[in-house]
């Protein structure tokens, strides 16, 4: 049963109003602040904290909704046997459907996670909760503001607005209320960090979770600022004030904020692995070492990737090209590679000791495949990893982007990481979100089990569609694939109209997964019971036993049977070796290297240039 | 999930061992492929570009069309240049000229827009690079194989992009 975790320290002092003349050093000055005993974890939930992860949670599943509308309706136009939407229609959709979905109910989900990670994961309290609500509202007025602009017709720019594309200068001003809010947001994060450090409010070190979402709010800072120096200049551009704006300088800006913020995505989106890991299965990271490492590589190398955007672009040498693609020396993509397999690892260490130790991929079979979470997150793993990271690390390749940028490849790629892999495994997070911070009783459960894998197979059909479409050339942003209009016919095969059937069939899958999601989220925290929850999983039948037991037993005797007590530590480890990970992981690279290799030849073939 | 000692830093497992090791060798091999390519391959990223103000582009594009112009095709000259330097203008929604080149033989191909972002796709072929306002992008072309090829656009240029298409002839 739950109780309350013994390496925490004990309540507050009382605060007095101002500091005292002396502290004890191990009674270090703690603010109280008014907060409720969660009944599954015992953590201290602060609820100024749990007012702002609801508010930002639902925002989040609010632009969720919007952009999949827009998705459903991109996906019918594309699909050449419906072609929905008019031209003009098609690509003012296009606009609104990527800012909602990159950008709004991606940041809206990461800022309840800061929320999360900054007060409760660490036991503290929120500092300055009333700039949480000047973030809330200024990001809230930015996301209405830029679909209100959009579907007003005034910015049919698409989402990258590239200039000398120009759009009202609402839409830039979005933007950066936007950003602003996201800013206060991260700092806001680190300050209640500190603080919390500071009043002793946790022991050790901060946790792993707490350590991704830290590398996160690192990136994030410098993903707005080079927002910034893409979206003031464009709109003081758009008002006038200045009289031009190189198209390079923007590329370059935007992309310095375009893809860092999916890095964002990416740091928190691992952390949030490591929790679902960590309630599902009870999985503890195997190595600290090794996974915090990763989050160092992605804290100092992932910036450089945002050339990965301007690989083809007039302006840039060589040598700027391949030292910055390469992640310096693609030493982010080790990162990477690290989590593929610490995670997966994980879990299979935890499964392990609950007794599925057989063979090789025992575990693989009882793993806990009816607990959303679980489910959310192995699929999630799938679809980043996989398809999105091998696509990625290849479309990245200087030369190889030639036969890839802005073809429909580009998208097959994010639709894989972004839209699978990331909000996947916030859509599994909600899950638990609704019970332990919502305290409502998760309502249509069969719905929130079988959900991750309708949506993973419309996904993958998506993912799938879009980057065989694009091996054959098909551009993106492109309203009219059999070229009616155009001036002189275009040789694209015939058989991208089966592949983007492929990926229009997967679209309405996926859209039904996404529906499935939204219809537990409103149907759970609109008609679900008020409960005090006791334990973090869902489905006690899952295998996993209730985070109280399994999460917050002090380290050396979590859950363990008594028969191998007798075991030390390394021959424990020997036991219990994640080798099934491992194969997984070869067979993974195996993929990897023929995906790649088969692009350099693709690119072989093609007229010589230089 | 929960706080973990300070101190983290302990060594890895085997298994763990083994999978950096062949992480970081791939890691390597992935970052020499790009110079080997450099040095080996005969597809390269051109990396030659100049400022041009978008209306001198504009002329030296008309001059060179007017210069080389050997036939019509709906109200674009189709242009057979000598080896060279040869210009290609993007522009809202049009592909300017229809260039002729011969098989085997490197032109020096200056890419440039005058007006939006365009996006150079030579299908099918399947070559794609970036025409920007104010740059012109040099690029060393050798066509390998002959015939009639399309030029669409596949950076989002406005309302009618999805018109925007042009052609390149290559004879033998």
């Amino acid at each position: 049963m739950a109780t309350a975790a013994p390496h925490f320290p004990a309540a507050p002092t009382p605060w007095s109003g101002r500091r005292a003349p002396t502290i004890e050093a191990d009674e270090p000055e703690q603010r109280p602040f008014v907060h409720r005993i969660c009944t599954a974890t015992g953590l201290k939930v602060d609820l100024a904290a749990q007012r702002l992860i609801m508010a930002n949670a639902v925002a989040a599943v609010v632009f969720l909704l919007t952009g999949g509308v827009y998705a459903l309706l991109l996906a019918l136009t594309r699909w050449q046997a419906i072609h929905l939407l008019p031209a003009q229609w098609f690509y003012r959709v296009l606009t609104a459907h990527g800012f909602d979905m990159l950008v709004a109910w991606i940041v809206f989900f990461e800022m309840a996670g800061l929320y999360f990670g900054g007060t409760v994961l660490l036991n503290a309290r929120l500092v300055a909760p009333k700039l949480g609500w000047l973030q809330f509202g200024l990001m809230l007025a930015g996301g209405v503001l830029l679909n209100t602009v959009v579907l007003m017709g005034e910015a049919d720019v698409a989402y990258t607005a590239y200039v000398p594309l120009k759009a009202s200068p609402l839409f830039y001003l979005s933007y950066i209320l936007f950003a602003v809010g996201a800013l206060i947001g991260v700092l806001l994060f680190i300050s209640t960090w500190i603080v919390a450090r500071h009043e002793k409010r946790y022991e050790g070190s901060v946790p792993l979770v707490v350590y991704g979402l830290l590398t996160a709010a690192g990136l994030a800072l410098y993903t707005l600022i080079q927002g910034t120096m893409a979206f003031l200049p464009a709109f003081l551009w758009s008002l006038g004030i200045m009289e031009t704006l190189d198209p390079g300088y923007y590329r370059n800006t935007f992309w310095g904020f375009g893809h860092p913020a999916q890095q964002v995505n990416l740091a928190a989106m691992v952390a949030v692995w490591y929790l679902l890991a960590a309630i599902t299965t009870g999985a503890k990271p195997l190595n600290e070492k090794l996974s915090r490492t990763a989050f160092v590589l992605y804290f100092l190398f992932i910036n450089f990737g945002s050339v990965h955007h301007l690989l083809v672009d007039p302006g840039y040498s060589f040598l700027y090209k391949v030292v910055n693609t390469s992640y310096g020396m693609y030493l982010a993509v080790l990162g990477s590679l690290i989590h593929a397999f610490s995670i997966p690892a994980a879990f299979e260490v935890a499964l392990r000791k609950k007794g599925y130790n057989g063979g090789l991929f025992q575990w693989l079979r009882k793993a806990p495949w009816k607990e959303p979470g679980f489910a959310a997150l192995a699929l999630s793993l799938i679809g980043f990893g996989w398809v999105g990271g091998i696509t990625g690390v290849t479309i990245g390749t200087e030369q190889l982007n030639m036969v890839i940028h802005n073809t429909l490849r580009v998208p097959g790629h994010f639709h894989a990481t972004v839209a699978w892999g990331t909000t996947l495994a916030f859509m599994g997070l909600t899950y638990y979100v609704i019970p332990l911070i919502f305290r409502r009783e998760l309502k249509l459960v069969r719905w929130a089990q079988l959900q991750p894998y309708v949506f993973s197979l419309g996904m993958l059909l998506i993912a799938a569609g879009l980057i065989a479409t694009g091996i054959q050339g098909a551009p993106r942003r492109h309203w009219d694939i059999s070229f009616s209009g155009a001036g002189f016919p275009v040789d694209i095969p015939n058989t991208v109209h089966l592949t983007l059937a492929v990926f229009g069939v997967g679209a309405l899958i996926a859209v039904v997964g996404a529906g499935m999601y939204l219809s537990v989220v409103l149907a759970s925290v609109f008609l679900g019971r008020r409960i005090e929850p006791t334990s973090a999983v869902l489905v006690s039948s899952s295998g996993a036993g209730p985070i109280g037991e399994v999460v917050l037993a002090p380290a050396g005797n979590s859950g363990h049977g008594g028969a191998r007590a007798h075991l030390t530590e390394e021959e424990e480890e020997r036991l219990f070796e994640p080798k099934g990970t491992f194969v997984i992981v070869l067979i993974f690279l195996g993929f990897f290297a023929t995906y790649y290799l088969a692009n350099w030849w693709l690119l072989g073939r093609g007229w010589g240039v230089s | 999930m929960m706080a973990p000692p300070l101190v983290w830093w302990k060594p890895l497992g085997r298994l763990e061992k083994s999978w950096v090791t062949i992480a970081v060798v791939w890691c390597v091999f992935l970052t020499a492929m790009m110079p080997l390519w450099y040095f080996m391959g005969r597809q390269n990223v051109p990396a030659t570009s100049y400022r041009v103000a978008p209306a001198h582009y504009a002329k030296l594009v008309t001059e060179f069309a007017e210069k080389y112009k050997t036939g019509e095709e709906k109200g674009i000259p189709v242009v057979t240049p000598p080896v060279g330097d040869v210009y290609l203008q993007a522009k809202a929604w049009q592909w300017y000229p229809i260039l002729k080149l011969k098989k085997g033989e490197t032109y020096r191909l200056h890419l440039s827009s005058t007006d939006f972002q365009h996006g150079f796709s030579l299908q099918p072929v399947n070559l794609n690079l970036m025409a920007l306002p104010g740059y012109d992008y040099v690029i060393n072309l050798t066509p390998t194989s002959s015939g009639e090829f399309s030029l669409v656009c596949n950076e989002y240029c406005f309302l009618g992009h999805h018109l925007m298409v042009g052609k390149m002839i290559v004879i033998d």
